[in-house]
């Protein structure tokens, strides 16, 4: 019988089986991909935390009041307190159980400003942080003998009495659909960004699916209007330029080589002074000429491989063109501080969550320390509550059946409309019409058109009928669930008729205090609506 | 026409390109049964890595031109086109006990940090194990990537207790390593594997450790050369 049922193997997944496993549960990770395949590798510039330092002036108060800042009333403040508060004990579990973190002249762990930050307080292990916390995780999980099951794609939640079962999934080497049956349930499953397809910094994978199988099993879901675009990729194709270039001294120039902006403003505000800029016919480019090489080397050679690698300009001596793309969504399953959700046992964490640490726009290392620092929580919380969970091991759902059945009718589908050049389409629509700048009229034609595929979806299927490692059918499925996310972010970005944070109405470009509130999507018959709550 | 051979199959090419998007092309227009994996198509999930006329590359930092010829990685199962199966990984892993085991009261200072900070670079790409010729004699070999995680924990200044690594990459590890340096020569983060090992060697002997393969000749040679036999001819 599993305890501890984890979906997701990234940063927070891995924390959460490490922490569940050591207090005692048996624990099973699923994953789509596999573990170190996640999207926490993609994260470089830091993790968050105020580290007891002798002459430093940070403190976790500042910590706090810049999280809030950055979140514009809309976080929740005993979460961020609790994250802040916690920083120091995650970074120095990451860095007792191996992770290297680059260290400073004093021989302590060295820190870098990041965006909105009032201090340095970003540790990082150059400029692969994301990368190093992973696969340092992972090793542990090896060493610790946590079961995987990896490229096993979540299809849905099995949800009785308000309580969860346990969940159906599709095993991606054999197309077979099965059933795991687990006492408590933890989703950590990453963010919907790959539905900004070909404008995005985050992996293929980030699909959102789990928070698509939320909606479907009535689960809350919260705040899918908040995305937030990381200013600095790479204009030919979103490959994500750390903060951490701003962060060392880079600068943010047009073409005539003046700079327009603070670099180490919020994520928004970069974003869309410089898609203001581009709109206006400007060329924008990251400048880190004036850092040498030695030094960009030393700090960001990641990102000095990136602009060789794919845009084939050196760091030191080139001009590096830009523009902002979706790379974070702060929306997803709506749980508390624990963690919950509103369905007893299942617990969401990470950016399939929204826990109410980043609010309305997160903080560059912020990301990072939620899924550890949460991670680890709610690992615990999990455990700590199997004890008192009694299930049948022989959960007779009608899921499973109705799963079979779903993957069986994709197979006899048609396939008359090519759901590829579909979702290229949306990539598109949602980048121009709900990205950096959004109104009525442009969110409601989106609307529309998602509409309109919607009822193209009869015609849609697959033309590989392999049961072998189908990834036609994976990606399908992926569609369908970016179709049925799609909704929720351009109902939850219509209805708030103010500009806050990473959401900012053309429209209605200031902050209205009636909506300090959580966008909550609500279901009712198969059909979604919003409310404020 | 000018096209390119993905797993043995013929598509048209027009002009150099970037492979993971001329994948992602081919399938989406052409054949929507074509499988690879792919993920952050920025070269750090490690999950793109394919051989391009023979030599193994990630995908997504790879410009193909007409002619060349896509295969999936070597010395591992396929699954299907340029799919394999990566069971291998974990336990390449386990057998090299690549983790953290006791964790030193170490002060760690830059220099400390950075003796580690390119082998914690390695993205589980697997093109080091595709590379290595030793699996055609010893499909048991701990391989490139494991050996090298290893000695990363190895040489941390946080581990306490070296031992059970060294132990445990003796057999079916450094020493059947021939130093050929193929691995070094395809590691998409530039990881001096071959380094890695001889480090480990140095590390078996300071602990008592010696070569097997000169103890089994009769009299033995009083050297410790090795000239890295290398079936490649590089």
């Amino acid at each position: 019988m599993i305890d501890v049922l984890i979906i997701g193997s990234g940063g927070a997944g891995l924390s959460a089986a490490l922490e569940a496993k050591k207090n005692g549960s048996s624990v099973l990770v699923i994953s789509k991909t596999y573990p170190t395949q996640s999207q926490t590798c993609q994260a470089q510039g830091g993790i968050n935390g105020v580290l007891k330092k002798e002459n430093s002036q940070d403190s976790i108060n500042s910590h706090i009041q810049d999280t809030i800042k950055s979140a514009h009333l809309i976080g929740d403040d005993e979460t961020i307190r609790f994250m802040c508060e916690q920083a120091s004990d995650t970074i120095q579990w990451l860095d007792d159980i191996g992770v290297p973190f680059s260290r400073d002249t004093n021989n302590t762990i060295a820190q870098r400003k990041l965006g909105g930050a009032s201090y340095s307080r970003a540790c990082y292990s150059s400029d692969y942080t994301g990368l190093k916390i992973l696969h340092t995780l992972y090793d542990n999980c090896l060493k610790e003998n946590i079961e995987f099951f990896n490229e096993a794609m979540l299809l849905n939640f099995i949800v009785e009495n308000e309580t969860i079962q346990g969940v159906t999934y599709l095993d991606i080497k054999t197309c077979e659909v099965k059933q795991i049956v687990a006492k408590s349930i933890i989703v950590a499953s990453g963010g919907y960004g790959a539905i900004y397809d070909g404008y995005t910094t985050n992996s293929n994978a980030s699909t959102g699916d789990a928070i698509a199988a939320a909606l479907r099993a009535n689960v809350t879901i919260a705040n899918m209007e908040y995305i937030q675009f990381h200013p600095t990729t790479l204009k030919e194709n979103s490959i994500l330029l750390s903060e951490s270039a701003r962060g060392e001294g880079g600068y943010l120039v047009t073409q005539d080589e003046k700079r327009f902006i603070d670099e180490l403003a919020p994520r928004d505000v970069l974003s869309r002074a410089i898609e203001e800029k581009i709109k206006a016919g400007f060329d924008v480019f990251l400048d880190l000429r004036h850092l040498g090489l030695e030094k960009i080397k030393e700090v960001m050679p990641q990102e000095y491989d990136l602009a060789l690698q794919f845009a084939g300009l050196k760091l030191d001596c080139d001009l590096i063109p830009i523009k902002p793309s979706a790379h974070y969504t702060m929306g997803g399953i709506k749980t508390n501080i624990r963690c919950e959700t509103n369905i007893k046992n299942l617990y969401a964490v990470g950016e399939c969550s929204s826990n109410g640490v980043h609010g309305a726009n997160r903080l560059g290392g912020n990301s990072l320390l939620e899924i550890i620092t949460f991670g680890r929580h709610v690992g615990k919380i999990a455990s700590e509550k199997v004890h008192d969970i009694q299930i049948n091991t022989e959960v007779k759902s009608t899921q499973l059946e109705l799963d079979i059945n779903f993957i069986k009718s994709i197979f006899l589908a048609p396939n008359e409309v090519d759901f590829y050049s579909i979702k290229k389409e949306i990539g598109a629509l949602f980048y121009d019409n709900v990205g950096l700048f959004r109104d009525d009229k442009n969110l409601n034609k989106v609307l529309e058109q998602v509409e309109i595929y919607r009822r193209q979806k009869s015609l849609m299927g697959i033309t590989d009928k392999s049961k072998v490692y189908n990834t036609n059918l994976k990606e399908y499925i992926e569609f369908l669930n970016i179709l049925e996310l799609g909704d929720t972010i351009i109902l939850s970005a219509l209805n708030r008729c103010e500009s806050r944070g990473a959401h900012y109405r053309v429209d209605y470009p200031n902050e209205n205090e009636k909506f300090v509130k959580d966008s909550v999507i609500m279901v009712s018959e198969n059909e979604y609506t919003m409310e404020l709550v | 026409m000018n096209s390119i051979t993905i797993c043995d199959k013929q598509y048209p090419l027009e002009k150099e390109e970037n492979l993971l998007k001329t994948l992602l092309q081919i399938k989406t227009t052409q054949n929507n049964s074509l499988s690879y994996r792919s993920g952050c198509r920025s070269g750090v999930c490690g999950s793109c890595a394919v051989r391009v006329n023979g030599v193994e590359k990630l995908a997504c930092k790879t410009t193909i031109k007409a002619g060349d010829c896509v295969e999936p990685l070597k010395n591992i199962p396929i699954i299907k086109d340029l799919v394999v199966n990566l069971s291998n990984q974990k336990l390449s892993l386990n057998m090299a006990f690549a983790n953290l085991e006791e964790k030193s009261d170490a002060i760690i200072t830059p220099q400390d940090e950075k003796s580690i900070d390119l082998q914690s670079n390695c993205i589980l790409c697997n093109s080091c194990y595709s590379s290595c010729p030793i699996y055609e004699v010893n499909k048991e070999f701990i391989g490139p990537f494991a050996l090298t995680r290893a000695y990363r924990y190895v040489n941390d200044k946080k581990e306490n207790n070296i031992q059970n690594k060294i132990d445990s990459v003796q057999k079916n590890g450094i020493w059947d390593c021939t130093l050929c340096g193929n691995c070094n020569m395809v590691c998409p983060e530039h990881i001096d594997i071959k380094n890695d090992i001889m480090m480990l060697r140095n590390k078996s002997a300071q602990l008592g450790y010696t070569d097997p393969n000169i103890g089994s000749f009769d009299g033995g040679f009083d050297t410790n050369l090795d000239f890295g036999f290398n079936p490649n001819g590089f």
